[in-house]
């Protein structure tokens, strides 16, 4: 029997188990939204922008390890949804989007609506389709689950046009999948896990330099087992957080611009440099000439673009990080190493001395300003035993985040990385809980960035998607004014917000629910009270305005050249110089 | 230095573009892209030559090997090669050159394969120094149009050493 296109859509969707879909309808896509209306196998999200949609697929995806799926309608559709993808690109989320477009006839006429979606989305997808034949569809649809699940993941773009949606054709879904172009490499290298092997037994001074790839490839276990087994310290990546858990004795936390001290300085100074699903980032490396002088370089990645993309790797492994650290487990166990533990003592000093010399730590006044990461540092220590997803923005509290919020468990991280997107966090978070409707999902936002998205309060209040979303209200773009103290004297071109919405009326204005500390000794409460209500809520946090984010590596500095505090004269530009607008009594600004 | 990568990608819409997306996206040379359809009309030939140091080099055929639509790639400065392009020059010939761009041509093993009262063209194929040289030597009579293909290359046969032939044996 013949059926439409679209039933072939949501037929291809139920095969591959998808049970949610961020949608937002348009002309062209009218006829699978008529199809999706009339069915209960899956749940559509009616989202209020479809960046909104391809965020919430990403939040999806990261907390569920399954691929997020998302549809738009053609042009604007389509392009309001491309930095969504853009992000899944950089940070190997899987994703299939289907975008709408117009009638085949009409394609390359400039028809209204028209965009040339698989164009635009080509060097921010893995793949991208045009179907022009109803009888590719479910095919096509297979290969796109195929390819944007498997190997190094990522997003796949499925361009449907209007008659491909309502056009017959019999419905046959295929079982698998074979694309001669396109055969991922799982297992390493044997002989050269064995290389891998024997640099372990030598090394002295030994890191792991942990990222996304741990997460995606599920190889968490295996990375504890390795740590302990030969006993190196871990240093963690932004997207690997929770890929080792941050409250193990091994783990140094996160490493790069804003990571700890230790972390930075015992990679600088091991001799030995085991990445593991990483790609060895700019902010991960800094001064890229200059990282890691003194080691010998293991890489084990998915992907052989990134091997040898930015540094020399003396021992390269092409293959599934989990795979891979099992056999290597495997050959470090069948051989004799000594006595790991006490070889390794001295460079395990060094680093314990290092973190005590360098910790993490800010003052909080109990009667000043409340301080950031004092809020970041409370919301972990009362929430830590409901193992919650927390969610972040882009800027500073997205590494206050990452510093001082121990996440135990992978997939309980949703950040945006490599394209460092503002406005990710909130939609992502609404994503996640869409998956565990049950789970504790926080969102820790920005002023600036949480106004990106925050039209989607709608999509959370109508599909009770009860996130809490915690706004560091500085009233600036903090990461910007913080670059403009250091290295632009203090001029704060426009990053200072000025008139900003009451966070509270806005959240009450969609019917969710609107808190705010106004005092240090508030916050514990206003947690409390936040977690106790079944329903969206925003809390803003007004903070100190002029709080940094610390350590810092400056862009293109080396790793163990760390700016640790605001320098002396820095305070000066703050109290002397800084010309910013007061609005209203209530808000002390110096100028 | 410069490299000639031999590219085997599915014959469809797309994958040309997905190839110099590649390139232009992130910031590698093409000095020249040449694509005909192969035997198996399913799958393209493209020769590209490009250039680089070892580490760029290295990156474009991992890169190119990672795209969907690339089901290999060779780079052919791994082993022997040969390469040609082909070159048709229209040439402005006065009477009185007429014949030195008959004699031209006919050094380079060429064709002509077009003539006017006022013109020539002229087919020449051969490595890029040949090209390069014919014309510099037709420069000075007048080139009027010029259209090269870009070079198409392919590995040569590894050279095996010639055996001996076995002793025949008497039959009893």
């Amino acid at each position: 029997m013949k059926i439409t296109g679209a039933e072939i859509f949501l037929e291809s969707l139920k095969r591959e188990g998808v049970k949610t879909l961020f949608a937002l309808p348009g002309g062209v896509v009218l006829k699978i939204f008529d199809v999706l209306h009339q069915q209960k196998d899956i749940n559509v999200i009616l989202t209020r922008h479809e960046q909104g949609a391809g965020h919430m697929a990403e939040g999806y995806a990261k907390a569920t390890g399954k691929a997020g799926v998302a549809l738009v309608t053609s042009g604007p559709g389509m392009t309001n949804v491309i930095t969504a993808l853009t992000d899944a690109y950089m940070d190997s989320v899987p994703l299939v989007c289907f975008s709408g477009q117009v009638t085949t006839a009409l394609i390359g006429n400039d028809a209204f609506q028209e965009a040339d979606n698989v164009g635009l989305s080509r060097p921010c997808t893995k793949y991208n389709f045009l179907v022009k034949d109803v009888n590719d569809l479910a095919v096509t649809i297979k290969e796109a689950f195929y390819i944007a699940t498997t190997g190094r993941p990522g997003p796949v773009l499925v361009d449907i046009p209007k008659d491909v949606s309502m056009n017959k054709a019999d419905f046959k879904y295929p079982g698998s999948v074979s694309i001669r172009g396109y055969n991922p490499t799982y297992e390493g290298n044997k002989w050269q896990i064995k290389q891998a092997a024997e640099a372990i037994a030598k090394a002295r001074k030994p890191v792991l330099y942990v990222g996304g790839g741990v997460i995606f490839s599920g190889a968490t276990e295996e990375l504890i087992e390795l740590a302990e087994l030969t006993q190196i310290p871990v240093d963690m990546t932004l997207m690997a957080l929770g890929g080792f858990p941050g409250d193990h004795p091994l783990s140094m936390g996160m490493m790069g611009m804003h990571g700890t001290y230790w972390a930075n300085m015992a990679v600088h100074y091991s001799d030995l440099v085991i990445a593991v699903g990483a790609r060895f980032d700019d902010r991960v490396t800094g001064k890229v000439s200059e990282f890691c002088p003194y080691a010998k370089v293991i890489h084990i990645d998915i992907d052989p673009t990134s091997i040898r993309k930015n540094v020399h790797v003396d021992i390269p492994i092409v293959g599934d990080c989990k795979r891979v650290l099992q056999e290597l487990i495997r050959v470090l166990k069948a051989s004799a190493n000594g006595d790991l533990t006490s070889l390794r003592k001295p460079w395990m000093d060094q680093i314990a001395e290092w973190k005590r010399a360098h910790p993490l730590a800010y003052e909080q006044d109990p009667q000043g300003a409340i301080k950031p990461q004092h809020l970041i540092q409370r919301l972990y220590d009362l929430t830590k035993d409901r193992d919650p997803i927390v969610s972040t923005d882009v800027g500073q509290h997205q590494m206050w985040t990452a510093q001082f919020f121990k996440l135990a468990k992978p997939r309980r991280w949703l950040t945006s990385g490599g394209l460092g997107t503002m406005g990710f966090g909130f939609p992502a978070a609404l994503g996640a809980q869409a998956a565990f409707p049950d789970k504790l999902v926080l969102c820790v936002a920005g002023d600036g960035s949480v106004q990106m998205n925050a039209q989607e309060l709608a999509t959370a209040v109508v599909h009770k998607l009860p996130v809490k979303v915690f706004v560091i209200n500085n009233r600036f773009h903090g990461m910007v004014r913080q670059w403009q103290d250091l290295f632009y004297e203090g001029r704060y071109a426009s990053s200072f917000l000025d008139v900003y919405p009451d966070f509270v009326k806005l959240a009450e204005a969609y019917g969710a629910v609107g808190l705010r500390p106004s005092k240090v000794s508030d916050i514990d409460d206003t947690i409390r009270e936040a977690l106790a209500v079944n329903q969206p809520v925003v809390v803003d946090v007004p903070v100190d305005q002029y709080e940094n984010c610390y350590p810092m590596i400056p862009a293109g500095g080396c790793n163990h050249e760390m700016i640790l505090a605001d320098p002396p004269e820095l305070k000066k530009k703050q109290t002397a110089d800084a010309r910013v607008a007061t609005q209203d009594g209530d808000t002390v600004l110096t100028a | 230095m410069e490299h000639i990568i031999s590219v085997l990608v599915e014959n469809k819409f797309g994958a040309l573009s997905r190839v110099a997306g590649l390139f232009s996206g992130r910031g590698f040379n093409i000095e020249s892209l040449s694509v005909a359809p192969t035997i198996d009309p399913s799958v393209s030939l493209m020769t590209v030559v490009t250039s680089g140091d070892d580490r760029i080099i290295e990156q474009i055929v991992k890169q190119l090997n990672k795209l969907i639509d690339v089901i290999k790639v060779v780079d052919l400065n791994d082993s022997e090669f040969v390469a040609r392009e082909t070159a048709l020059i229209k040439v402005q010939t006065r009477a009185e050159d007429r014949a030195e761009a008959l004699r031209i041509t006919d050094i380079f093993r060429g064709n002509v394969i077009d003539s006017t009262a006022t013109t020539y063209t002229i087919e020449v194929t051969g490595d890029a120094k040949k090209i390069d040289a014919i014309l510099n030597l037709l420069q000075p009579l007048g080139i009027k149009e010029l259209a090269r293909t870009g070079r198409v290359a392919i590995a040569r046969e590894p050279i095996r050493p010639v055996v001996a032939q076995p002793k025949r044996v008497a039959r009893t």
